[in-house]
């Protein structure tokens, strides 16, 4: 039998339903391989007695015929989610001993669904950055190693914890949040499934705030039918959430056909960026292929502004960080440095609170507001996000949903790319159109590079239809058979 | 629009971080980079185009005006680094 902790969430949920095994038993083994997993430094709180107490529930209810969507399943968090009295640091030291008097609206939702708590994620400081080099907790290592190299790599980020938990064999399943890729960056360079779903969709009440209105909250998980399931979990309207919308929440699961017949697919031709090593657009054309084996056609389309959807992001969300983050003050929770003065002691906490990517986000939102330069850059960049919208709508009128690559390379060692934020900024070409327009997005690990990494490919839908998006990423899952396993696997 | 130590000082100071010396030339150099960056979007024509405003097309929802929550001043209180009589405590702000 396969190991309990390497079951994806369908076969642990089918298995807890028979009664091959107990979600005391599942939640055991979910922990010992967590414990066995420490030197990739994934977790930043590990919730072992909350697990046991929330499985042994969970078997409860299962004997009075109660369970729920995800009964007995145990799960990774971002730390970025509030949990009532679990720390939550969002990778700060500004967030020090941080106890939420409250729960987060998706993780609240998780556990209502009968979802079993395993731990809080590593991740880049407030979510800022694609390597997880920038946690306040120190960095997370892949569970991949390079083809005859053993320098550790990134996970990539920021939900890097979540990804490389979810790769590791640590969980099957994952949240996290994908402001400009944060999600889907990690699934491609760990070799997993990764979604952020239509702005609007999961609550982001009880999130710390990076970009109110790119942050999205989502699934980690190593098939897309887990994913599929745990978004029915964490969606649903939260009149807490002014953004979040009052629609009926499908049964994804039940979208996962296989039934492409007739779908058009669009492939953006501005998506073909200079450098783009030959594999990846290789791998593309292969899930161009893929798709119409399954009896789609694929169109190319032109999605004409997409060069300018990173330089507009690096305005809108610094901006909205500089906003979001000045409720760091030290006066009701976390870190205090102390000052004579109030101003002081707000300069002395936030200056050493702050980690330097977080100062230099927040500074370029600080003078991107300022007076002066509130119209060339921060309105300037909110009309070319109305043209990035406008792009991915008029392309929709002809396709049902875009493939593209998730990610321009592999995963990359520690340290690299890190003298220059704007080379670490380039890895979410290809995601953070879909954050700008709202649009949901799904990456797929696809095929193994030649440096022996993983390569995704990305899907993305029309706002608010998952399910399509969710079926094609399913016919691509099933034509590439990815079956790659990291060097690094918990328990074995 | 290129920024210099001494504007990179004044937005730290808007957005109250205290920066070291020696971290102010890091960060003018970063700034500068990356704003000089981001200018590419002056290349583009917006006229006439309307800045967005709401990611995905909705109405914002209206609520009656009545308190929901509350009553949970000792919750609040409990991750505040200093406390007295029920309030947090900070720096002395009159003489």
């Amino acid at each position: 039998m396969t190991r309990l902790n390497e079951l994806t969430i369908a076969a642990a949920r089918d298995g807890l339903a028979k009664g091959e095994f107990s979600a005391r038993e599942l939640a055991e083994a979910h922990i010992a391989a967590m414990e066995s997993a420490r030197r990739l430094n994934l977790f930043i709180t590990e919730t072992p007695e909350r697990a046991l107490a929330m499985a042994d529930a969970a078997d409860a209810r299962r004997r009075r015929g109660e369970a729920g969507l995800l009964d007995g399943i145990p799960l990774a968090v971002k730390d970025l989610f509030c949990t009532e009295d679990v720390l939550t640091t969002a990778g700060s030291h500004i967030l020090d001993g941080f106890h939420p008097p409250y729960e987060s609206t998706v993780t609240a939702n998780l556990w209502r669904a009968g979802a079993v708590l395993l731990g809080k994620t590593n991740l880049d400081e407030f979510a800022m950055g694609s390597s997880n080099m920038t946690s306040h907790y120190g960095p997370v290592e892949s569970p991949w190693r390079r083809k005859g190299d053993n320098r550790p790599l990134v996970p990539g980020g920021s939900s890097g914890g979540s990804a490389a938990a979810v790769a590791a064999r640590v969980t099957a399943g994952a949240i996290g949040t994908d402001t400009g890729g944060s999600i889907r960056q990690p699934a491609a360079f760990c070799g997993i499934v990764g979604m952020k779903p239509t702005y609007g969709r999961c609550s982001r009440w009880g999130i710390v705030a990076f970009a109110s209105s790119l942050d999205q909250a989502g699934p980690l998980t190593r098939t897309v039918r887990d994913a599929a399931i745990m978004l029915r979990a964490m969606a649903g309207h939260d009149p807490r959430d002014s953004t979040s919308v009052d629609r009926p929440v499908p049964d994804y699961e039940a979208a996962l056909s296989g039934d492409i017949r007739g779908l058009r697919v669009g492939i953006p031709k501005e998506y073909r960026v200079d450098g783009m090593p030959d594999e990846i657009e290789a791998l593309w054309r292969r899930g161009v292929q893929w798709l119409e084996e399954a009896g789609a056609t694929t169109i190319e389309v032109s999605l004409p502004h997409t060069k300018y959807a990173l330089p507009t992001y690096y305005i809108i969300a610094p901006a909205e960080a500089s906003s979001n983050l000045a409720r760091y003050d030290g006066v009701r929770y976390g870190l205090r440095v102390p000052g004579r003065t109030p101003t002081e002691m707000y300069e002395a906490t936030r200056g050493e609170g702050f980690g330097a990517e977080v100062k230099r986000r927040v500074l370029i939102g600080t003078y991107v507001l300022s007076a002066g330069y509130y119209d060339a850059y921060y309105n300037k960049a909110r009309k070319v996000r109305a043209l990035i919208l406008r792009d991915f709508t008029e392309a929709f009128e002809s396709v049902d949903v875009l493939l593209t690559p998730t990610a321009p390379s592999t995963a990359f060692a520690q340290g690299e790319k890190m003298d220059d934020p704007i080379a670490m900024y380039l890895n979410d070409v290809f995601t953070v159109p879909a954050n700008l327009s709202g649009l949901p997005g799904i990456s797929v690990p696809a095929a193994m590079a030649e440096d022996g990494l993983p390569l995704g490919l990305q899907v993305i839908g029309r706002a608010f239809d998952e399910e399509t998006m969710l079926r094609v990423a399913h016919v691509i899952e099933t034509a590439a058979g990815f079956d790659a396993e990291p060097a690094f696997v918990a328990g074995r | 629009m290129a920024v210099d130590r001494t504007t990179v000082a004044h937005i730290a100071k808007l957005a109250r971080i205290r920066i070291d010396a020696e971290q102010q030339d890091a960060l003018t150099a970063d700034l500068n980079n990356i704003l000089s960056w981001i200018e590419q979007l002056s290349e583009l024509d917006t006229e006439g185009v309307a800045p967005m405003t709401s990611v995905v097309e909705m109405r914002l929802p209206q609520r009656p005006d009545a308190v929901t929550d509350g009553n949970c001043r000792d919750k609040i209180l409990r991750n505040a680094p200093e406390t007295m009589h029920g309030f947090f405590v900070v720096p002395k702000v009159v003489e």
